[in-house]
């Protein structure tokens, strides 16, 4: 479609089907969602995982991703974190008056893609056009429904002493290139979001290994946040090595120049896996068969001292917390 | 490895390590001047392996630490204008004024705040909003007035008249003199600011060596220039042969960088200015100079520093002029937390008492 987004596309009348016709059903397509109900009717029975998030993302097309693919991953990856396989996802969107409607219809497209390739089908869904200025360009919810694969499923709280902290790959890189990207910033080797969706991965892990502890993406906040909360809910200490901690040399240049901890950045296709020890072989060679977890690593060890920490090991041998972000990273003056 | 790694190095840090506890037998009190090498220690380890007869200060060289209370409170009123958008680098957003009140609380309520990466995207954005008057919030040492320097006098060559400066910028070297002339501060060494001796050079520290005695090595960022600064320190107090010795000589000149101190020198004049903790010190601030006084904010908007006592239980100037490690403040930790900060050193980046809150691993 081309021109730009009226008012009147959010009005309920013509128009408002005329996009939903030609945008949405169009490359979301799939029985379920044709059938045009007020609700979608799905037939699943066992342990459920829900999971919603709102994407808000600026810039909303970004080395390595869109808003569109972002809000699949993201809700995919979220479902996924609970031993569970994503099925459906619903989708919100809040579109800003005057928004090109070439740009919704790639995200749309992108947004449709990566669902596909994730195996789960958009099912229902809701469209509203805000004034200009009352929303940036596009926002996106989405709802995930998906069945629990194993019991007790992986939680937060089940992280015991003595078990390995496992992560698939190197972090910052969804962070570093949304914030250089915004800024209008380059860097020698270009910084690529690592945006994707982690369900297949995550079955793969739980096939070899069902008793998985805890499964987390470290989104928002970083590795160091994401830690921290599971300490906080299992209420043990997670001691890392930072020289385990990969970190792709053009996220950890930028990085330096801007001030900003790549281990406080947010990753959009990496998770933290912890396992019992005896279990930790096997799920790395897992992981690392897989493009998505080539990178996988053994960062650290979960222990009783220091609940509620994350305590950290410097190439020195020195120790140090890594503690939570308090609000956003920002740069600082020198 | 790249040479940046090279500086990193575990095993040649370790056998630096091992040296430094060998030599360092008589108690030293050493202070890092420089909010990066603050942040740099804790968060290498070192902090935890330097060995017991070595204690560590942290010291008055955060820019944002320094900002005084009545600065801040004429920043925040600046923001506060319907006609002004206030530019500034992001360690001030979050820096509390008296009341409590910040950049972020008051881009919440209104005011237009952007954050810029460097003094020239300010300038940028004035030029993108002709209509508002763009005020560039200069902090800083040495080290960043030139470059703020430098887009002043080419708003003048663009003859842009929406864009001002509001310059705290303040000098280091004066800093060191109020320590070392305060008979209560037990300073026994310097380690001194890489980027400020980038642009200021050797010279202008002579004075602490001769004058004070005091051992100083001006020294870069990475664990492997701190262990070797120590080192150095060690050996000049063991030999009593205090001088300034640059470490740093891959970055810093030994006089300096000639051009940033021209466009610093022809745009602004030294004054006398207030420091967080520290009060008055003489010649310590850069004030825009009256040839460039069209782009002076306090000049232009007619703002005036208010006075604004330091908040009662704050101890602040303790902590900067090394009196007092952070975790003694009475406030530390209860009152005063990154959430719920007090005063800037709690919540910049490079602040001493943030340091001690996110990395120490005992409170």
């Amino acid at each position: 479609m081309s021109g730009r987004l009226l008012l009147d596309h959010g009005s309920g009348g013509k128009a408002s089907q005329r996009l939903v016709a030609e945008m949405f059903m169009r490359h979301f397509d799939n029985e379920i969602l044709r059938v045009m109900d007020d609700a979608a009717y799905l037939d699943i029975s066992g342990p459920l995982a829900v999971s919603t998030d709102t994407f808000t993302v600026d810039p909303i097309f970004f080395p390595g991703g869109d808003i569109g693919a972002l809000s699949v991953h993201g809700t995919v990856n979220d479902v996924s974190m609970l031993g569970a396989t994503p099925l459906f996802l619903t989708c919100g969107f809040v579109l800003e008056e005057g928004l090109d409607l070439g740009d919704l219809e790639r995200v749309v497209v992108s947004m449709g893609r990566a669902a596909r390739e994730a195996g789960v089908r958009i099912v229902a869904g809701d469209t509203k056009v805000v004034p200009r200025g009352a929303a940036d360009k596009i926002f996106i919810n989405t709802t995930g429904i998906g069945t629990v694969r194993v019991s007790p499923a992986p939680s937060g709280r089940r992280a015991a002493p003595g078990d390995a902290i496992l992560l698939t790959g190197s972090m910052g890189d969804h962070g570093l290139a949304i914030l250089s990207t915004r800024q209008g910033l380059s860097f020698e080797s270009p910084v690529v979001s690592d945006c994707a969706s982690l369900n297949f991965l995550v079955g793969k892990v739980l096939d070899a290994v069902p008793d998985v502890h805890v499964l987390r993406d470290p989104t928002r906040g970083g590795l160091a946040t994401t830690l921290n909360e599971i300490a906080g809910q299992s209420g043990v200490g997670c001691f890392i090595e930072e020289s385990r901690i990969p970190v792709d040399p053009a996220v950890a240049g930028g990085c330096a120049v801007l001030g900003l901890d790549p281990l406080y950045l947010a990753n959009e296709g990496k998770f933290i896996c912890i396992v019992p020890e005896a279990d930790a072989e096997a799920a790395l060679a897992v992981m690392r068969a897989d493009a998505l977890g080539r990178g996988a690593c053994r960062i650290g060890e979960v222990r009783a001292d220091y609940p509620g920490k994350v305590v950290m090991t410097t190439p020195l041998g020195g120790q140090r917390l890594l503690g939570m972000l308090e609000g956003e990273q920002l740069p600082r003056i020198c | 490895m790249n040479s940046f790694d090279a500086f990193k190095d575990p095993a040649l840090c370790r056998s630096l390590l091992g040296r430094l506890t060998e030599e360092a037998t008589t108690p030293m009190r050493f202070m890092e001047v420089c909010g990066t090498h603050t942040v740099a220690i804790f968060q290498s380890g070192l902090r935890s392996l330097l060995p017991g007869t070595i204690t560590h200060l942290t010291g008055p060289g955060c820019p944002v630490c320094v900002t005084h209370e009545s600065e801040v409170a004429a920043f925040l009123e600046l923001a506060a204008r319907d006609d002004v958008i206030v530019a500034t680098f992001g360690d001030l957003m979050r820096v509390p004024g008296p009341k409590g009140a910040n950049l972020k609380t008051a881009s919440a309520e209104g005011a237009r705040v952007e954050v810029v990466y460097s003094p020239f995207d300010a300038l940028a954005l004035a030029k993108a909003n002709p209509d508002r008057t763009v005020v560039f919030l200069g902090i800083g040492f040495e080290t960043t007035a030139p470059t703020v320097a430098a887009t002043i006098r080419l708003a003048r060559e663009q003859s842009l008249d929406n864009f001002l400066v509001m310059s705290f910028h303040k000098l280091v070297p004066p800093a060191l003199r109020a320590l070392l002339a305060d008979p209560e501060a037990r300073v026994d060494a310097f380690i001194l600011p890489g980027h400020v001796s980038a642009i200021i050079g050797v010279d202008p520290y002579a004075f602490l060596a001769t004058e004070y005695g005091v051992p100083s090595v001006i020294t870069g960022f990475e664990p492997l220039d701190i262990l070797q600064a120590l080192i150095h320190i060690v050996r000049m107090r063991r030999d009593n042969a205090p001088a300034v010795i640059n470490q740093y000589s891959r970055v810093v000149p030994e006089h300096g960088n000639q051009k940033a101190l021209a466009v610093m020198a022809e745009v602004f004049t030294p004054v006398d200015a207030l420091w967080r903790g520290l009060g008055v010190l003489p010649q310590s601030g850069l004030a825009i100079a009256e040839p460039y006084a069209a782009f002076d904010a306090f000049k232009v908007l007619g703002i005036t520093l208010k006075d604004h006592p330091p908040l009662p239980g704050c101890r602040c100037g303790e902590v900067l002029k090394g009196k007092m490690p952070p975790n003694e403040c009475p406030l530390f930790a209860k009152a005063c937390t990154p959430a719920t900060p007090v005063g800037p050193c709690m919540v910049s980046t490079e602040g001493g008492c943030a340091a001690y809150f996110k990395y120490r691993l005992e409170a």
